[in-house]
């Protein structure tokens, strides 16, 4: 309920709740926040009875496509996208871990053909243990998730 | 495996390489079937590699195929600035079949997929070199008989080893026990540890030859590059620990054979060549005819 306080509560629209305060930027960046021209609310280092600091996106009247969805599952898999309607959530989904991902990451590796030539990254996700791992499709190579560079 | 391009182990089953090891039999006792007549292969060496080189060459040739193609880019419009899809794009409307050495890691997927003909990967980088693979498979098989349940040691180089990552891989389909000799900074890489020991596969590791050797069925030794070492006194230390000289083989298995994916520097004494355990040559040259293999079946001709 604090956070309903501390941010501004929207009518209709996307509230992306639950980010790892340190997760945050990273996320802003990839969904590209700074193009949306609708009402935009953030506030970080919330109090979060989960885990530890916290951040919160909400977004007015913009819903994010599966692809977005996508992205922020890679940067934070405990992110929560819930969708408001009439000030009331209508639908709350936890993001999940896509199979495979393709354009938006960097591949780690310098020798990469991705990061030599104009070649759209793909990877397929690995899942161990919690970590993730994003294996490249051309050069093999593992990029961990604490390496994860977003492509604008 | 018809028109599908080869570019990584991992693409083929263990069904698969039991098709082009025994098409590689074949070829080796009946080597000249024109079955490439009518057929260009383009050989795109876009760094030097002479064995590789000329072993896919001689294969092409052994099979009544034409070669066409480059030994180094610098000589040709690579060094202009052409984009390797733009090579690719080319050379695949002159020839049917495109091999391709690159040192970019990834490049032959890169290419397998703006192609229209299929790639076989010579080489990227670090990362695959799968007809060495199978050769290696042939080599083994030929010596021992069979791919099941071997004692395998893999000596030298086992962190940066492209060659022996891939054949680790593809042994460990056939219940094989490892054993990993090699200096402590150049010790097979723990995400390989995993996988075997998520097969449930056996492995030893140590840090020397000796007697360990006496149960080998193959012992598979890579160079150890002196590159490798940031602390050149680390690698005076240990150079002299990984070289197999003749006098150490005497209580090996008689079917023991030495192989090594070659250029051979000094890690293995050249006064074990003619012992008939020695087997690197003649790995070597059935690089020939498992290539003679792998075009034939791709190309769709056997």
């Amino acid at each position: 309920m604090k956070n309903e306080l501390t941010v501004k509560a929207i009518k209709k629209g996307t509230v992306i709740d639950h980010i790892q305060a340190k997760n945050l930027f990273k996320i802003i960046s990839i969904i590209g926040i700074e193009k949306i021209d609708t009402e935009v609310f953030i506030g970080n280092n919330l109090e979060s009875k989960k885990h530890g600091k916290k951040a919160i996106i909400k977004i007015e009247n913009r819903f994010p496509s599966m692809d977005d969805i996508n992205k922020i599952a890679i940067i934070d898999p405990h992110a929560v996208i819930n969708t408001i309607d009439e000030y009331k959530v209508i639908e709350k989904k936890h993001v999940k871990i896509p199979d495979t991902i393709n354009t938006f990451v960097k591949c780690i590796n310098p020798k990469c053909i991705t990061n030599h030539e104009k070649v759209s990254t793909k990877f397929k996700i690995q899942n161990k243990d919690g970590k993730i791992g994003l294996k490249c499709n051309y050069c093999e190579k593992i990029t961990g998730q604490d390496n994860i560079e977003i492509i604008r | 495996m018809k028109n599908k391009s080869l570019i990584s182990i991992n693409d083929y089953t263990k069904e698969d390489y039991f098709k082009i090891l025994d098409l590689a039999d074949d070829f080796q006792k009946n080597p000249n079937q024109k079955l490439l007549e009518n057929h260009i292969v383009a050989s795109l060496f876009f760094e030097p590699s002479t064995r590789t080189r000329l072993s896919f060459e001689t294969a092409v040739q052994r099979l009544g195929g034409k070669v066409i193609g480059f030994s180094e880019a610098s000589n040709t419009s690579v060094s202009k600035g052409e984009s390797l899809k733009d090579t690719i794009l080319t050379v695949n409307k002159y020839a049917d079949l495109i091999v391709m050495r690159h040192p970019i890691e990834g490049s032959a997927r890169f290419a397998s997929e703006v192609s229209d003909v299929p790639i076989i990967n010579a080489g990227d980088g670090s990362n695959q070199h799968p007809t060495q693979c199978l050769l290696d498979l042939y080599s083994i098989r030929k010596t021992q008989g069979t791919l099941e349940n071997l004692n395998l040691f893999l000596v030298g180089d086992l962190k940066y080893g492209r060659t022996v990552h891939s054949l680790m891989t593809a042994m460990s389909e056939f219940n094989p026990v490892f054993n990993f000799v090699s200096p402590p900074s150049l010790r097979m890489p723990q995400e390989y540890k995993d996988y075997l020991d998520e097969k449930g596969i056996k492995y030893h590791e140590y840090d020397d030859l000796n007697d360990n050797i006496n149960n080998a069925d193959i012992i598979y030794v890579t160079r150890v590059q002196r590159e490798r070492f940031s602390d050149p006194m680390e690698y005076e230390k240990v150079k002299n620990a990984y070289i197999l000289k003749n006098d150490m083989l005497d209580n090996t298995k008689p079917t023991m054979r030495i192989m090594h994916p070659l250029p051979r520097v000094n890690e293995i004494d050249t006064d074990v060549d003619a012992n008939p355990k020695a087997y690197y040559f003649e790995q070597a040259e059935n690089g020939v005819y498992t290539r003679m293999a792998i075009m034939a079946l791709i190309l769709g001709l056997k």
